[in-house]
């Protein structure tokens, strides 16, 4: 190791301060932007405060909490069919898919099983809420993009979903249909068939935005190589869902731990994509909802005869104990931890909504990307405000 | 408006003739443009019934739009620089008003005949982005300065090609009279064949192409709507308007539509005249506007085309598909029409 | 990745009074860190409980995360074992008229699966995403100063999640780098999720209670209660 001479330290310094005195001319004073609470973009109420070099994000930081309704908080006072009402507005487009995982982790603190043809009823409204807060997503995401067409093929084709859920279940975004021990209702006459032909159409649906956008050179551009998510940074961040499978990882709830719901009884498939890009994660949501589709078929061709609901107590009081359960909903993984203390109410709900961890990634992603790619990466990440504040 | 009853006419009564033709001529397009394109072949291509109540299928809903606007409060931002924000739209309008002055919709019927009147359509144009400049910049608003300063950008990098893609049409032509230029297509032939004239859309496809494309960036319409990237910056420079002055930048906005497309029409379409009937045959002064009219909605038809149906690119990609792409293609093309002009 | 089983139902019964896979988590946690692990819980065939102690707290995520292959971070909560102090008044005085009792006094604080000795526990869960298998990490956060050891260096994700806890239940972490609030305003007091945190919309107007409940299909109406 040689000693650096005197000399040598002199001229380092004077570089350094040239460049510093480089910079300091060269340096303009950065911008701080208010994306939010009230923007196009953020479809809600989240807050991303954004410092900006021309249009260059050097640092993001998003702020939730304009819709925090303190779900936690309430579920403590309220006994266990009224929380069902609840969690119902947690991720109000695919509402049903919430009610599951909780119901589900009741059941399992009860020791109750649902019969056949509820699980099955519930794997099928399950799946048709994913099917409706999907599309929705591929239609959204276009407009993000500022292609004003396919929302409003998502927002057509959805109706059809929302109508099917709605002759089912009553409510076309609340259902509140799921009970502890099984389902509220059987489903009505003659809806079998025409759940096929809205499936037919949701086909078409998928069949359309690919033609109209994954092909399009721009659509292209702008998402390819966009907030890429390697599969490490993804899984750390807790990020779930198709924006997990976008980065390559293989694990989807439905296919590994089927618990409560018939998904091992089906033929179909767990799409994923290596890119990790936001063109990645909007491919693999767009094959989720052809397998959902492919799913329903299927749960309707093979819905068995039976009870829907198995033999619970009128007043339900759960037992004492602790439970764990998750379903993969159509943001992601959702679980609740219930904590039972053999009451009416439970005594601590803990909701893992997907939301919240896809979007704590946005720190992380939003640094070094121009001002549109922030919308881009934004809502290829696909988030619920619901779903985030809770 | 013939030239002989132009004659007969004191000043002040050509002077108001003039102001009214104007007016019906950029009001006239700019509201067929919004009711037709816009509320109609939107929602059909958007599988909906667009405006239906208003009027048999909504046809007077556009009048209920501008009563809207004008019922609406003329806001001004607090930290508002309120001269520029006042005037910013007007700028923009007059700038498109003035565009309309040199085209030509019939033998006669024309408003200024100007030798280089291309020339000026295309100067004048540009004077619109100083109000979308001065719009951004006075409205106290990070996302419409954002928008104001994309616009600048892109409109300057656009000017360029949309300039080149008509030196080939006066290459061409041999004039930079849009009259002549329609002349020369009426008149003109191709190989020998001559009964349609020579449209230049056929021996100048290129510069019609770029044209399009650069045309549909100055116009900032998707997928060149950047500057008022609703989903980015909320409305770009608009953000801040509201009642009058937001409707004068709406049919500013639409009425360039028109005066473009009447320009792609003139350079590339042959204009007003119809094979067959004379070039200064007098019926075409009443034929020659609505034949005008049936082109430029041809054009605009395929302006809202792409806009209904592309995304929008990126700032940075925009000008990457300027300076790389279309200004080498329009300059190659010009060279080709040179050559060819001298060789033919 | 298709998988097509038979038309047999498949449930939590049927799973093995053993779970190898789960008890090589617990056995993998107990042989890193020794005393660090104080207690755990298994249910074989759905789910395992850890109990770490404290100081512990930091090097069992690590060894979750390198070791044992759990790298998916889940979520990371807080659970406050107090018995609410405002007693039965959560209920409105119907339900209690049902039940056949007042008012209870607040109850011992008793604990959940894997015990516990604080009011507060932190709870954070950890999945292997190839084999499939999670874990839920428990620890007691000392009572007297509230503080724990940061995960922000293991896990990205857990960021949010410890500034949740810290603003609903004001548990601090060290080292955490931004520890503000995340919800709620800048100057809101009190933390809103421990269970002494007055409810006050139901303080001010009692919930109707139970009595709504409405009838389950298959279930005659006449047929209510236990």
């Amino acid at each position: 190791m040689t000693a650096i001479s005197e000399r040598q330290q002199r001229a380092y310094i004077a570089s350094q301060a040239a460049d510093m005195r480089v910079n300091v001319e060269l340096e303009t004073e950065g911008m701080t932007l208010n994306i939010g609470p009230q923007h196009p973009a953020t479809h809600g109420t989240l807050r991303i405060i954004v410092k900006l070099d021309g249009e260059l994000v050097v640092a993001a930081d998003p702020v939730p909490g304009y819709m925090h309704r303190g779900y936690e908080k309430l579920t403590e006072v309220r006994t266990y069919p009224q929380v069902n009402t609840l969690i119902n507005r947690i991720d109000w487009l695919g509402s049903f898919a919430n009610e599951v995982p909780f119901i589900l982790a009741a059941e399992q603190l009860m020791d109750v099983e649902a019969p056949p043809r509820a699980q099955w009823i519930r794997t099928l409204l399950f799946e048709l809420s994913r099917i409706a807060n999907v599309t929705l997503f591929l239609g959204d995401m276009a407009v993000q993009l500022g292609a004003v067409t396919p929302v409003f093929y998502a927002f057509r084709d959805r109706e059809y979903v929302l109508n099917l859920i709605e002759s089912a279940t009553g409510g076309r975004f609340h259902p509140n249909f799921d009970r502890i021990g099984g389902i509220k209702d059987d489903l009505p006459k003659g809806w079998i068939a025409e759940t096929k032909q809205v499936m037919v159409k949701v086909n078409a649906f998928c069949d359309e935005l690919e033609a109209l956008l994954l092909g399009n050179e721009i659509f292209n551009v702008r998402t390819r190589g966009i907030g890429v998510i390697p599969p490490e940074v993804a899984l750390s961040y807790g990020m779930s869902g198709a924006n997990l499978r976008a980065s390559g990882v293989d694990w989807d709830h439905r296919r590994d731990t089927p618990v409560g719901l018939v998904y091992d009884k089906l033929d179909w498939k767990v799409w994923t994509h290596p890119d990790g890009d936001s063109f990645a994660r909007y491919w693999v949501r767009l094959q989720e909802v052809r397998e959902a589709a492919k799913m329903v078929i299927q749960l309707c061709d093979g819905l068995p005869p039976g009870p829907i609901m198995a033999k619970v107590p009128r007043i339900i009081k759960v037992p004492e104990g602790e439970a764990w359960v998750a379903t993969e909903n159509p943001l992601g993984e959702m679980g609740y931890y219930v904590v039972s203390k053999g009451e009416l109410v439970p005594f601590r709900v803990k909701i893992r909504s997907a939301s919240f961890n896809n979007i704590s990634i946005v720190p992380w992603l939003l640094r070094g990307v121009y001002v549109p790619d922030v919308i881009t990466i934004l809502a290829s990440l696909y988030f619920i405000l619901g779903d985030i504040d809770r | 408006m013939s030239a002989v009853v132009l004659a007969e006419l004191a000043y002040w009564q050509v002077s108001i003739l003039r102001v009214l033709g104007l007016l019906a001529a950029v009001l006239l397009p700019s509201g067929t443009i919004v009711y037709l394109f816009l509320f109609k072949m939107m929602s059909f291509m958007q599988s909906r019934l667009g405006p239906m109540e208003a009027g048999p299928y909504g046809s007077m809903q556009l009048l209920a739009e501008v009563g809207k606007f004008l019922q609406k409060e003329d806001l001004f931002p607090d930290g508002a620089d309120r001269k520029v924000f006042a005037w910013a739209p007007i700028v923009v309008v007059a700038s498109t008003f003035i565009m309309y002055t040199v085209v030509p919709f019939g033998p006669d019927a024309w408003f200024a005949n100007i030798p280089t009147g291309i020339y000026f359509a295309l100067a004048v144009s540009s004077v619109s982005v100083i109000g979308i400049l001065m719009a951004g910049w006075a409205s106290a608003n990070k996302y419409s300065l954002m928008g104001g300063l994309r616009s600048a950008g892109q409109l300057i990098a656009y000017e360029l090609p949309l300039v080149l893609a008509v030196l080939g049409v006066v290459i061409q032509a041999g004039t930079m009279d849009m009259q002549g230029i329609v002349a020369a297509q009426r008149n003109g032939e191709i190989f020998g064949i001559g009964f349609i004239g020579n449209p230049y859309i056929i021996t100048q496809f290129v510069g019609f192409a770029v044209f399009m494309i650069a045309m549909q960036a100055e116009l900032t319409q998707p997928p060149f709507d950047m500057p008022v990237a609703e989903s980015e910056l909320v409305a770009g420079y608009l953000t801040e308007y509201s009642g009058f002055r937001f409707l004068l930048f709406f049919i500013g906005e639409y009425a360039t539509a028109g005066a473009f497309s009447a320009i792609a029409a003139v350079l590339f379409l042959g204009g007003w005249s119809l094979p067959g009937i004379g070039f200064d045959a007098d019926i075409m002064n009443v034929l020659g506007p609505i034949v005008m009219l049936t082109k430029m909605m041809l054009i605009v038809f395929l302006v809202m085309w792409f806009r209904f149906t592309y995304p929008r690119l990126r700032e940075d990609q925009l000008q990457i598909f300027a300076w790389k792409y279309l200004i080498p293609i329009s300059l190659v093309n010009i060279a080709v029409t040179a050559v060819l002009k001298v060789a033919f | 990745m298709i998988r097509l089983s038979s038309t047999d139902i498949d449930n939590a019964e049927g799973a093995p009074a053993t779970d190898e896979l789960r008890s090589s988590l617990v056995e993998g946690l107990v042989a890193e860190l020794h005393d660090g692990v104080v207690a755990s819980h298994l249910v074989p065939g759905r789910d395992v409980w850890v109990r770490v102690t404290a100081d512990a707290w930091e090097s069992a995520g690590r060894v979750c995360r390198d070791l044992l292959g759990c790298t998916y971070f889940c979520y990371l909560s807080v659970i406050d074992w107090l018995p609410s102090p405002f007693g039965r008044s959560m209920d409105s005085s119907v339900d209690n008229v049902l039940e056949g009792v007042a008012a209870k006094d607040p109850e011992p604080m008793t604990h959940g699966v894997a015990g516990g000795e604080s009011r507060f526990q932190l709870i954070a869960r950890l999945y292997d995403v190839n084999r499939h298998v999670g874990v839920n990490l428990k620890v007691d956060v000392p009572d007297d100063t509230l503080t724990m050891t940061t995960w922000t260096k293991l896990f990205g994700g857990a960021n949010w999640h410890e500034r949740e806890a810290y603003e609903m239940f004001g548990i601090t972490f060290a080292g955490h780098p931004s520890l503000r609030k995340l919800y709620l305003p800048g100057d809101f007091e009190g933390y809103p999720l421990r269970k002494d945190f007055p409810l006050l919309a139901r303080m001010v107007k009692p919930w109707p209670g139970i009595v709504d409940v409405e009838a389950m299909p298959g279930v005659a109406d006449d047929e209510g209660g236990e």
